[in-house]
Order: C-alpha cells, then sequence, then structure tokens
C-alpha cells in the first residue's frame, strides 16, 4: 500500500501508525517533522507545484519499495501556512523486519528534501525570507545513490 | 510552440506571476537558453533569471539539468532548490 497525500489540512499520526501497522508486517517506522521556533520564526509557508509534487512523491515511494520489501509506505506534507510547532511532515513505512522498516524511513525524508518541489517561506516578527536549501541535506540525500 | 512557464517562491515573486504562456523563441532549446532570454525582459525578470546557477527548472514535471533539450516540452518550471521535509 502506498498513500501519498499533499495536503494543508493537520493530520492525526496515530490513524497513520494505525493504518501501516494493519499492512500485515513485523515493524513501522515513522518520522514527524515540526516547524521549528527558530531564530524567532513564528510561522511559514510552504508553497509547492501542484501536479508535480505528487507525482515525485510517489516515485519516492515507489523507488523505497524497489530497494527495501516494504508492505506499506505512507509520505504526508502540508503546505500553505503552519505555526510554530505545527506538524508539516509523516514519513511511514511498514515491513517484515526493523532494518527495512527504518532505512527506507530515512531514505523517504532524505530524497524528499531534494526531490520534492516544495518551498518554504519563513516569516518572524521581523520580515519573512525564503529557506535557502542546505549542502549537509543534499548530502544526505546522494548518501543513497 | 506554445509552452507554459511557471514560477515558484522567489522567482514568482520577482517576475509577478505564477504562470504565463510564450511561443518558444527563436534560438532557445534549453532552459539555460530560455532563463536567459527571460532576463533580457529586465525589471523583475532580470532580477530573478539574472543568475541561472541558483535556479533549478523541471521539464514536463520532472528535474532536469538546465542544459536538457526544450524540444517538445509542454511546460517548464523555474525555481529556486527545493526546502521541504
Amino acid at each position: 500500500m502506498i498513500s501519498v497525500r499533499v495536503q494543508p489540512e493537520d493530520f492525526d499520526v496515530g490513524a497513520e501508525l494505525a493504518a501501516l501497522e494493519g499492512q500485515g508486517g513485523g515493524a513501522v517506522a515513522s518520522f514527524t517533522g515540526i516547524v521549528r521556533a527558530d531564530d524567532g520564526v513564528e510561522a511559514m509557508t510552504l508553497e509547492h507545484y501542484p501536479g508535480m509534487t505528487e507525482k515525485a512523491l510517489t516515485a519516492l515511494a515507489d523507488q523505497a519499495k524497489g530497494r527495501w520489501p516494504l508492505c506499506g509506505v505512507t509520505v504526508l506534507h502540508r503546505v500553505g501556512t503552519l505555526k510554530a510547532g505545527d506538524r508539516i511532515v509523516f514519513v511511514g513505512t511498514a515491513s517484515d523486519h526493523r532494518a527495512a522498516a527504518l532505512e527506507a524511513c530515512t531514505f523517504l525524508i532524505d530524497r524528499l528534501k531534494t526531490d520534492a518541489p516544495f518551498w518554504k517561506k519563513e516569516h518572524r516578527s521581523e520580515g519573512d525570507n525564503w529557506v535557502e536549501a542546505r549542502a549537509r541535506d543534499d548530502a544526505a540525500a546522494r548518501s543513497w545513490d | 510552440m506554445a509552452l507554459d512557464i511557471l514560477y515558484f517562491a522567489w522567482v514568482r515573486e520577482r517576475v509577478g506571476v505564477g504562470a504565463e504562456r510564450i511561443d518558444l523563441p527563436d534560438g532557445v532549446s534549453t532552459p539555460l537558453d530560455l532563463a536567459l532570454w527571460l532576463a533580457a525582459r529586465g525589471g523583475g525578470y532580470a532580477e530573478a533569471f539574472s543568475d541561472p546557477s541558483r535556479l533549478r527548472c523541471a521539464v514536463d514535471q520532472d528535474i532536469v539539468p538546465l542544459t536538457a533539450d526544450l524540444a517538445n516540452a509542454a511546460e517548464i518550471a523555474f525555481f529556486p532548490p527545493v526546502t521541504g521535509g
């Protein structure tokens, strides 16, 4: 089961994990990303490329299924304006054993950061700025080549 | 041939629109050629496209190098390096 969703609404981590637990595997791993309040960030706006985003995330999920024996993959990303402390992204994997679930989960979030068309704009009391891509994210994503 | 151009993030803000349709100009065969052609419009386009090394692009919704072939493309998007997750 592959589930890819891009939505402004929040999501229920418990429900997402329960769906993965119901796929018949023996291991479920997940990553939840939260908007940090770094350096006075009050909120951020997530822009994306409708159509391509879903295609890129589905391609990543397919790649993960090709590399690890997964029985479930969920990739969920929020868009729009989010406040510090809000959930922003969820990646979950289900497999027979923990190594595949954990590795595939790391692969998915590392690659999502460099391969999926999302852009973050941070809002602070003193003004707004677009987040710059970081070299260490590129390095993490390429480590899976 | 008509080509839809989409702009995202600060590229969109500098250009001032999210999308436009053009006829592929003579002599433009790659995204890099198109970026330089757009920069020559001046104003916000010059601000957005004067340094193509800061840009990434997707042709028909696949990320490709700025040196890719634009022949037969229906849609191209220009944007900064992505920052999701």
